[in-house]
């Protein structure tokens, strides 16, 4: 395997996977702390090998939706932690000047079509992305990334249909972290077996344990290059846990205590740090320093956030429309000008 | 929005075509002009759409840029949203506007909301088109109005084009606006005729069909024509309506309605749309606030029952305002005339 991954990416999986678990557990506790702006924050802890090894086997210039639990993926593409962390707090300077927060960051600069807070809802963007980039010859591929729950969305299955039909460059990456909301995914299905579900609609499908970045990343990077030479969209599901609730502040009480225990144990950061100490390309002290480096930029991102503004009232009659056209009239503004006559 | 649009010179100006000629006519040159345009969805291609919207175009245009779809409703609009934020100009279509519930998800959560909830950073330059109403016993699930599904969503412009200059214009306007547009084609308008006149004004602006100082008609697709024909019967018994054509929901004019309004002091609006809830209701409520102190008499709507479209054409043709219909309403509306 270490043979066709350079041993550049296999240190930047760590380095990415740290980044993201250190993000999400920063925003974590800033929630806790009554910092972020609601209840809707739905940590990736657990699933860093899904995002890292697909998202770092993309190219710049590739495009991608994300779900609700998708801080991971835009970290490992790129985002800028303190306009991310500025998003989820609700202030004027994130990604979306506080009207998305963390379900809606987005990103046009960096490809990042936006986070979806409907399940499967940010799926058929791809496909119209892949549309645009084989219309324009753009040579971009679209990634979708979405979790179990939403391989029973029925938009998922006509999105996988239009892009193998189409033979379009994009890549479906289903994040299995074993639950929807609170039921598990043998619950919501009656088959597991995602990439064989996949492959019935003519997508180049396969399966990775999410908790080996490494095999991730071999595996979406040949689906990606595949997809980008004209050879047809892919499908790829990583099989992971997802550590923490639904939300940050869900104890999950409807899950067995010992299945969560075991399914902790399957860490994708101590996994890649154990491969590579025993191949002897990371020190403990170089692996310390990963983290330094990911704490002070979740410092930095949290200091951002708090510093920043709120967004002033009247920004939120912008963006509602182009800025060519004159924006929704207050309510109260309106209530005026009947009363004077002038409406 | 109101930004012109440049000319083509193949088109006939001046001369009779039909609703659906000139619908084909303003996706033609619109494709023609610009590389990025695209159209996308059900029969659209071969089939040449199942009211020949789109016949021809396949050919001129090529199976990359006229593309059938699968019959995927959701997966129609959701390209189309993709495709919008990363070069294309799609126009997407579904083939009656009943099915805009299957991808309402799509149009209201997704297209009308992304440049909000992303800060906008990006919008989505995409035209909805849709077959709207009743005329051809289509039943409960082929032949209703929902413009109020769509009126009532922000970031969503909606075009009702009762005419075929603006069949032609406001589909042009549509495919230029930086915002997505739903685009509702009235089915009973299709093979309707009329003069393409070389211009029209931009999406947003009223247009008066037939002055009136007696009261005034509100309304737009084809019950236009209905109440066109309303007024001429009321003209011959001494009241003269005046007939507004929004022609958009969303951008409304609401100061030329109001400008009639006061003038007339009696309103009229006249929808296919449901009573409840409908179009009809939020005009009523912008008429009232704008024109309390002018009106001599309460704001009268009349619309589609509160009932599922049936099929049998009595009872459909029945169930939506008819000329006969609006010309009683009109004069009761009158009877207390000084």
């Amino acid at each position: 395997m270490s043979e066709t991954i350079p041993v550049a990416t296999r240190l930047e999986l760590l380095r990415t996977m740290i980044r993201i678990r250190a993000f999400e557990e920063r925003v974590g506790e800033l929630f806790l702390r009554g910092e972020t702006a609601g209840s809707m924050l739905h940590l990736s802890v657990g699933e860093e090998g899904a995002a890292a090894g697909i998202a770092l086997a993309m190219q710049p210039g590739d495009t991608f939706t994300t779900h609700h639990r998708g801080h991971g993926i835009f970290v490992a593409r790129g985002g800028d932690t303190q306009r991310m962390m500025a998003e989820i707090a609700g202030k004027i300077t994130g990604y979306c000047r506080g009207k998305g927060g963390s379900m809606h960051i987005a990103d046009m600069s960096l490809g990042h079509l936006g986070a979806n807070a409907i399940v499967g809802g940010g799926i058929p963007a791809v496909v119209g992305a892949g549309l645009a980039s084989k219309t324009l010859g753009q040579g971009s591929v679209s990634v979708a990334f979405f979790g179990d729950g939403a391989m029973q969305q029925g938009i998922c299955f006509e999105s996988m249909n239009l892009a193998a039909l189409w033979k379009l460059p994009v890549v479906f990456a289903a994040i299995n972290n074993q639950y929807g909301m609170g039921t598990r995914i043998d619950r919501a299905s009656a088959t597991l077996d995602f990439a064989g579900r996949a492959r019935g609609f003519g997508l180049e499908a396969v399966e990775v344990d999410a908790t080996q970045p490494e095999r991730v990343w071999i595996a979406a990077s040949a689906l990606i290059e595949r997809a980008r030479a004209g050879q047809g969209a892919g499908f790829i599901v990583a099989n992971g846990y997802r550590f923490y609730g639904h939300a940050r502040k869900d104890k999950s009480p409807y899950r067995d205590p010992a299945e969560e225990a075991e399914g902790r144990k399957r860490d994708p950061i101590l996994n890649q740090k154990n491969l590579l100490i025993g191949e002897g390309l990371l020190t403990e002290t170089e692996y310390e320093a990963f983290w330094q480096a990911a704490n002070l930029e979740m410092d930095a991102a949290e200091s951002f956030a708090k510093q920043s503004e709120w967004p002033g009232l009247s920004t939120m009659f912008e963006d509602v429309y182009d800025p060519s056209s004159p924006p929704p009239v207050p309510v109260e503004e309106r209530l005026n000008r009947v009363l004077g006559g002038a409406l | 929005m109101t930004s012109p649009v440049p000319e083509p010179q193949s088109v006939a100006f001046g001369q009779e075509i039909e609703y659906r000629a000139a619908l084909r006519e303003a996706i033609r040159q619109e494709m023609r002009a610009d590389p990025r345009v695209i159209l996308i969805g059900e029969e659209v291609g071969r089939y040449g759409g199942a009211y020949g919207v789109s016949k021809g175009l396949l050919e001129e245009f090529g199976e990359a840029r006229v593309l059938d779809t699968p019959i995927s409703e959701a997966a129609i609009v959701g390209t189309a949203i993709g495709a919008a934020m990363t070069g294309l100009r799609p126009i997407a279509e579904l083939m009656y506007v009943d099915f805009a519930y299957l991808a309402m998800d799509q149009i209201a959560n997704q297209a009308a909301k992304i440049r909000y909830m992303f800060g906008g950073q990006i919008g989505v330059p995409m035209v909805l088109r849709a077959t709207m109403g009743t005329g051809r016993s289509s039943g409960a699930q082929h032949s209703q109005s929902l413009e109020a599904l769509f009126w009532h969503t922000p970031g969503l412009r909606v075009a009702l084009p009762a005419t075929v200059s603006d069949a032609y214009f406001l589909l042009r306007q549509a495919i230029h606006s930086p915002d997505p547009v739903v685009f509702l084609e009235h089915k009973a308008l299709y093979a309707s005729k009329g003069v393409l006149q070389d211009q029209a004004p931009p999406m947003g602006v009223a247009v008066s069909r037939r002055p009136g100082q007696h009261l005034t008609l509100v309304t737009y697709s084809r019950q236009l024509h209905h109440c066109l024909q309303a007024a001429d019967e009321l003209a011959a018994e001494g009241i003269e309506a005046e007939v507004l054509d929004l022609r958009t929901l969303n951008p409304l004019d609401l100061e030329t309605l109001a400008q009639s309004v006061r003038r007339t002091g009696r309103a009229l609006i006249v929808t296919e749309d449901t009573l409840t809830a409908g179009a009809s209701a939020e005009l009523s409520a912008l008429i009232q606030e704008a024109c309390f102190d002018y009106l001599e008499e309460p704001i009268l709507r009349l619309s589609g029952e509160d009932i599922p479209i049936p099929v049998s054409p009595p009872l459909e043709a029945g169930s939506v305002p008819s000329p006969d219909r609006i010309a009683r309403a009109a004069r009761r509306l009158l009877r207390r005339r000084g």
